[in-house]
């Protein structure tokens, strides 16, 4: 059997309670419950984690890279964009 | 103290953690998909794990003092204790996950039962053990479930490992090996075969949701391997595993 017939599922992994899940990686996988147990033997060897989500490849819906410029280039001349043009108070230690 | 008197029943145990290790780590690159290779050879680590927490406490036990190297390197095959089920040449895989599913629904119920262990260390060993043959056993389940449950071919294949298996699956439950008395006596074992029930229910949960049946009674059954008699593929295996220890004596990494 080539791996090639099974569906790829796109990993994801929190490494401790109030993070978020991290793409780690893909694996192969008959379906998604065995997915997740693929998923638990090679990304969390090593205590990685705490909880994984996997997700079959195909379901994702992605940017393309021929739409990078109408998609992204268009924000880089945006400054106005980030918080920078704020005076911070000097008694406003944290913010 | 009668610790030498049950040395040979954790033996048991140690040597069935042992060898089992050994076959599962002959999948690394043969497991259907690359996945499985991991997830094979994961198990198998889990496995020698035990075995060498086990082997340890049996070198204490026994008043040998042998360290784990020379219990699993330095024995002949007569002095091995585990069963034949273990000791099987690599089949197809729809036969792994049978043996799989056996061993380790076996295991889960003794490690569970040996938490109840008058000797600390043996109970400390099954608590951590416990949770990953729990593993072992769901990883078992989900392909037995998946090749059952599949296509017309995996579905055959998959029937036909559950009727290999089933002569080894007894020998699991033999009251009569070595050591199991004398750890009944110091409260520290579990009587195999009080496993069997609970053991069988849960194979047959898995038979039964993977669309198979149970085998035939089988008409004949594997024996010996708790007194050290061993079927022919045990010594291929020795001699694979115990070759470098024993041309290069105290050999290091």
């Amino acid at each position: 059997m080539s791996e090639g017939t099974l569906p790829l599922f796109e990993v994801f992994v929190r490494a401790k309670r109030g993070l978020s899940h991290v793409h780690v990686g893909s694996v192969h996988a008959p379906d998604a419950t065995m997915a997740v147990r693929n998923a638990r033997d090679l990304y969390t060897r090593r205590q990685e984690g705490v909880s994984i989500w996997v997700v079959a490849a195909s379901d994702i819906v992605a940017s393309s890279p021929d739409e990078k410029d109408s998609f992204f280039d268009p924000a880089g001349d945006k400054i106005y964009r980030h918080p920078t043009f704020y005076d911070v108070p000097e008694d406003v230690e944290y913010l | 103290m009668t610790g030498t008197a049950y040395s040979a029943y954790v033996l048991g145990l140690a040597d069935d953690a042992l060898i089992y290790s050994h076959r599962l780590g002959e999948w690394l690159t043969w497991a259907p998909q690359l996945e499985e290779d991991m997830a094979l050879a994961n198990v198998s680590l889990d496995l020698i794990g035990q075995a060498r927490a086990l082997l340890t406490h049996v070198g204490s036990l026994d008043g040998t003092g042998r360290s784990e190297d020379d219990l699993a390197y330095l024995r002949d095959e007569r002095d091995f204790r585990n069963v034949h089920l273990v000791e099987q040449r690599r089949g197809d895989f729809a036969q792994e996950m049978a043996r799989m599913l056996w061993f380790s629904a076996y295991q889960k119920a003794l490690y569970a039962a040996l938490a109840g262990s008058a000797d600390e260390q043996l109970r400390a060993i099954a608590a951590k053990a416990h949770k990953e043959v729990r593993y072992h056993h769901d990883h078992a389940a989900q392909w037995v479930v998946r090749l059952g449950d599949g296509t017309q071919e995996s579905h055959a294949k998959m029937q036909a490992a559950l009727t290999w298996v089933a002569p080894y699956v007894d020998e699991l439950f033999d009251d009569s090996a070595p050591g199991v008395a004398e750890a009944l006596a110091a409260g520290v074992g579990v009587l195999p075969s009080s496993l069997r029930a609970a053991v069988s229910a849960d194979v047959e949960a898995v038979v039964a949701e993977a669309t198979l049946t149970m085998p035939a009674v089988p008409k004949w059954r594997a024996r010996g391997g708790r007194d050290g008699v061993h079927s022919e593929p045990m010594g291929y295996l020795l001699a694979e595993m115990q070759h470098l220890p024993r041309s290069v004596p105290g050999a290091r990494w």
